[in-house]
């Protein structure tokens, strides 16, 4: 099967009028010596019904209905079918970036409208297209702060170990110097950041809800200590806590970056994803990625258009200081859909009802024998750690399996030191039945 | 179109005049027709020490960015708010209210070895 | 169907207690200030303030908004080196699969076999194609692609002790080639092209040192046209023990065709959203796999899907690697995308998509080139460039102006102004999937536009006239940003 329309006839007359006596004419600028003289070794072509069946059985190799516990920066919350219906519109699917704005005023005023949501979420001034995803993101969040030419970077603990380990890869071919601040009890160690600040830092990187769940009390200070240095904070927030938390925006944070996976995007095994990026208005035209901005047409009516260009590499090439070109689109347009359907009050009832059942199994875990929760004196959000005394994190996640159940997410692969943990998380998708399976299956192997 | 004759021009498309003690500098006719409208201007802070073929500052268009060079060493003694505030002066009047940052030299000979009109107006036409 | 002229944004429309907030049962158990107790000054005041809809206000909302876009779906789409081809509908069912899309990226693999099956099946076929030892699937996008693999190439140099601070890039380069240098800590030299548009060899010879980490060339290049002399290029690389890199974004001329390892690559990206049918979103998602030669194999990033006695994991231990590029293992949705387009096609139907792809472009090229010079006139393959420069600078502005005009043709423009080397550039990239009727559409169209121009030289000027907005005024949008709505 392929999706070829031009007919053998069509073919004879169009290489007649090209003047060609074959395909291989056309194909003359590519030399003889380095022609692949043979089909490439690949399967043989599929109709649609033989594709359908052979994707159903990579499908049917994956634990399908798992109730999914598991978190650690990608959450199973509800996504309403209006979003999927929307978005999968081929006017917004098989649209290009909106260069011709045009014929591209759907898309540019669904993305002025992201930036807008992504402004009111985060309280802060300027929000940009879309990023890859989180990890990425903060990278590209660093190399914006760093511009001003101060090659400190220090990363506060516990941050995600995929965000802390790309951060690391982007910065390693750079005149820039990482620190990492190891953590005090599942938060922030705001006397060691202090310590570790100079005045050659450019930022200070803090995440909360952190990788542990802990939402961090710390972000507003370090706010303060990098400013005082002369530096920027980045706060990692997580989209749907700021249905309740306060916002970046309110504790002084200069940019934020997050994972929009929770806004309206499935699991997917990992993307693709969003990477949300907000900053404070002095930092608008250091911002890497696209920009939508407000304008009018030649009749005056409001419009819109990508802006502020020269920000990016196919002007900037070589000074660019991002090279980011493809973003997220799609994704950006199924979390505005996912924010304009559930409005404040939807956000919240999310939020609070998976807090609520995240704060239940915590409690209830926390009076089984052979469990007990570390950081129990930190506030959290809707994940927490489990340190599990008689069996290890993988074997209750495999226990699980067999009850359809992904228990969590082991963290022994991650830091050694928490070999013996298992992090978990709720979201408004888990019901009370699903909590008392977990404990349950927790019970039966403590 | 030519360029004033009471200037002198960098390779880089800046114009430079000295008036008194000072010298006051900008980017030529040609350039900004280049550039087309000019929609963002940084300039350099006040006190500033700038060098004759550095980079001093940053004038954007819609679809380009071009560094502003400094012509002539010294130090920034004053720049042209209105300008930034509406960039659109320097596509509309360039060689007058359209000036750019003004620099009390270090080196006046400097600007004996910019371009002078004519020489530069062969260098727009190539 | 009347198209809006505006459309009220959300917030506009927002109206208090519209939402009747259906998608969650409401909270019935204790309120957040109670669940943290002595923290609950953690919680902000102000709740974030987004727009109050019912479902059907928001329903309206899109589908005006989708009415105002141009696609593949609606247009033609000609858009120079975005390789804007159908992209086909069982290749969406696939993705949103329940088991697929609802798998978590940290499920044990016992629980992703038919996932990760998948990941490692696509990654053989794409070494195949490339002619490659090895493909990371990672990359998010073709930049993000260039930027892992230059990560790769630098790596490799670390581990002999090199450091190798230049790349060198042709002019005639997308501008992500150049900025993936400087943010992989490296200055891009160009090198220059020679008239008939392929990379001047000279010029390379005399750049290139033992400064040199690679060159990074686009073949066909952005002109269409086949760098015939790229084996050559390449052994001048070689020679200095620095490294060619492909950039893919013109793979779709040259599947089955020729392979970038044949002709003597190092390392390349794909943009799976482009060569392989997945769609652009609006401006993505995107996937940008790497592949490289065995030599650079080690150095690709972590994780690799890899496979073992019929079993597959995602292999974070590679001890040589860069490191990560991002959370968990890929664009996994855009993976099964590209998996299923390259499962449909087979090795005849990629070939014929390619060789589809030339004709389409090479039928254009031949009407087209009676209407405006093409500059660069030695045979294209999948892409051709045009110059609206006619008579010299009294045609200056002309080719965004013809781009504008075909949008009210019911088209949308060609690339303008890209390469930097072609005055007056209008990029075309007509895809194998276009029907003859289509492409005699754009012919006649832009007939029908010059001679608009011919008896009317300033016609153009205030295109579009049909769209649901006149001319964009971007210098206003430029000088005084607004980036979001404030009520």
């Amino acid at each position: 099967m392929d999706y070829v329309q031009i007919t053998d006839t069509q073919r004879r007359q169009m290489l007649s009028a090209i003047g060609a006596s074959g395909i291989e004419d056309l194909l003359a600028g590519v030399p003889a010596g380095i022609r692949l003289g043979r089909p490439l070794a690949l399967p043989p072509p599929l109709s649609e019904q033989e594709l359908r069946d052979e994707l159903l059985a990579r499908a049917g190799g994956c634990a399908g209905g798992l109730i999914t516990f598991a978190g650690a920066g990608a959450y199973d919350h509800y996504v309403p079918a209006v979003v999927d219906a929307l978005a999968s519109r081929g006017e917004f699917l098989t649209a290009y970036t909106p260069y011709q704005a045009e014929a591209s005023q759907g898309t540019l005023q669904a993305i002025f409208e992201f930036q807008t949501l992504i402004c009111r979420l985060t309280g802060l001034d300027v929000a940009n297209a879309s990023m890859y995803e989180a990890a990425s993101a903060l990278a590209e969040a660093v190399l914006m702060l760093a511009e001003g030419g101060r090659r400190r970077i220090i990363l506060c603990e516990p941050l995600h170990p995929h965000y802390r380990k790309t951060v690391a890869t982007y910065l390693v071919d750079l005149p820039l110097e990482l620190v990492i601040v190891p953590h005090a009890g599942g938060a922030a160690d705001l006397a060691a950041a202090k310590k570790a600040i100079n005045a050659d830092t450019a930022a200070i990187v803090v995440q909360s809800p952190n990788f542990l769940g802990v939402i961090d009390r710390g972000v507003a200070e370090l706010a303060a200590i990098a400013h005082e240095a002369g530096a920027g904070l980045v706060h990692v927030f997580d989209p749907i806590s700021l249905a309740l938390l306060k916002k970046p925006g309110e504790l002084g944070s200069d940019v934020a970056v997050g994972e929009g996976q929770p806004l309206g995007n499935p699991l997917s095994f990992g993307g693709p994803y969003l990477g949300l990026m907000a900053a404070r208005e002095n930092l608008m035209r250091r911002m890497p990625g696209r920009l939508v901005g407000r304008t009018a047409d030649a009749d005056g009516r409001t419009a819109y258009c990508l802006t502020l260009q020269t920000r990016e590499q196919h002007i900037r090439r070589a000074r660019a200081t991002s090279n980011i070109c493809t973003n997220e689109g799609l994704i950006a347009l199924r979390a505005a859909i996912y924010m304009a359907a559930m409005g404040t009050a939807g956000l919240r009832a999310a939020a609070t009802v998976s807090m609520q059942r995240a704060h239940e199994l915590a409690r209830r875990i926390g009076t089984l024998k052979g469990y007990e929760l570390p950081f129990a004196d930190r506030p959290f959000f809707r994940e927490f750690v489990i340190r599990c005394r008689t069996a290890s994190p993988e074997a209750i996640v495999q226990a699980g399996l067999e009850k359809g159940l992904l228990a969590g997410v082991p963290l022994g692969s991650f830091d050694e030191k928490l070999a013996d943990c298992l992090l978990v998380a709720c979201t408004e998708k888990r019901t009370p039945g699903d909590v008392e399976a977990l404990v349950g299956l927790l019970a039966s192997l403590g | 179109m030519s360029a004033p004759t009471d200037r002198r021009y960098s390779q880089t498309h800046e114009w430079c005049k000295l008036e008194g003690e000072q010298a006051v500098m900008g980017l030529t006719q040609f350039a900004v027709d280049q550039l087309t409208d000019i929609t963002f201007i940084e300039l350099p802070a006040v006190g500033a020490k700038v060098k004759a073929g550095q980079p001093m500052g940053l004038v954007e268009s819609v679809k380009a960015a071009n560094d502003l060079y400094s012509p002539i060493s010294g130090e920034v003694v004053g720049t042209n708010a209105a300008a930034v505030e509406t960039p659109s002066l320097l596509n509309s009047d360039p060689y007058k209210a359209g000036w750019l940052v003004r620099i009390k030299p270090s080196q006046k000979a400097e600007l004996d070895s910019l371009l002078d009109a004519a020489a530069y107006d062969k260098l727009c036409e190539q | 169907m009347v198209v809006k002229t505006t459309v009220p944004n959300l917030f506009e429309r927002s109206c208090p207690g519209a939402n009747s907030g259906a998608f969650t049962a409401a909270p019935a158990g204790p309120a957040p200030a109670e669940l943290l107790g002595k923290d609950a000054d953690l919680l902000s005041d102000v709740p974030p303030p987004l727009p109050d809809l019912g479902e059907l206000e928001v329903v309206r909302h899109y589908t005006h908004l989708a009415r105002r876009n141009y696609s593949i779906d609606g247009e033609f789409y000609p858009l120079g080196s975005c390789t804007m081809k159908y992209n086909p509908r069982i290749n969406e069912w696939a993705a949103a699969r329940e088991e697929l899309a609802n798998l978590h990226p940290l499920a044990p693999p016992a629980a992703a076999q038919g996932a990760l099956r998948l990941m490692y099946e696509l990654r053989c076929y794409l070494q195949e194609i490339s002619g490659l030892a090895e493909v990371s699937l990672v990359p998010a996008a073709g930049a993000h692609g260039e930027l892992t693999a230059l990560k790769t190439i630098v790596g490799y140099y670390r581990a002999r002790g090199e450091k190798r601070t230049q790349v060198l890039t042709p002019d005639s380069s997308h501008g992500t080639n150049p900025a993936s240098c400087t943010v992989c800590g490296r200055s891009a030299l160009p090198v220059k092209s020679r008239p008939d548009g392929t990379i001047d060899l000279d010029d390379l010879a005399a750049k290139v040192t033992a400064e040199t980490a690679a060159l990074m060339i686009t073949n066909p290049n952005t002109l269409g046209l086949f760098e015939k002399n790229i084996q050559a290029a390449a052994k001048i690389l070689h020679d200095h023990s620095a490294q060619l890199y492909l950039d893919g974004a013109n793979m779709n001329a040259i599947l089955g065709i020729a392979r970038p390892g044949d002709f003597g690559a190092d390392a390349m990206h794909f943009n799976l959203h482009k060569t392989f049918s997945t769609p652009h979103g609006g401006g993505g998602p995107g996937a940008g796999p790497v592949a490289v030669a065995a030599h650079l194999a080690p150095f690709l990033p972590v994780p690799q899907v890899v496979e073992k006695d019929g079993r597959y994991a995602l292999d974070f231990d590679r001890p040589h690697s860069v490191g990560m590029m991002r959370s968990f293992a890929g664009q996994f949705g855009v993976l099964v995308r590209a998996w299923c387009y390259i499962r449909a096609l087979g090795p005849a139907g990629l070939k014929r998509a390619s060789e589809t792809a030339v004709l389409n472009a090479n039928y254009l090229a031949a009407a087209l080139r009676e209407l405006l010079p093409l500059p660069y006139d030695s045979g294209c393959m999948h892409e051709f460039v045009l110059s609206a420069q006619r008579h010299g600078a009294s045609d200056r502005g002309l080719a965004g102006k013809i781009a504008k005009r075909l949008l009210d043709y019911g088209m949308h423009a060609p690339t303008v102004y890209f390469p930097l080397i072609v005055p007056e550039a209008l990029m075309i990239e007509p895809t194998e999937t276009e029907s003859l009727a289509t492409l005699d559409e754009f012919i006649a169209a832009m007939r029908a536009i010059l001679q608009e121009l011919q008896a009317d030289p300033t016609a153009l000027d205030h295109a579009p006239h049909h769209l649901p907005v006149a001319r964009v005024d971007e210098v206003a949008a430029a000088r005084n940003p607004v980036l979001k709505w404030t009520d």
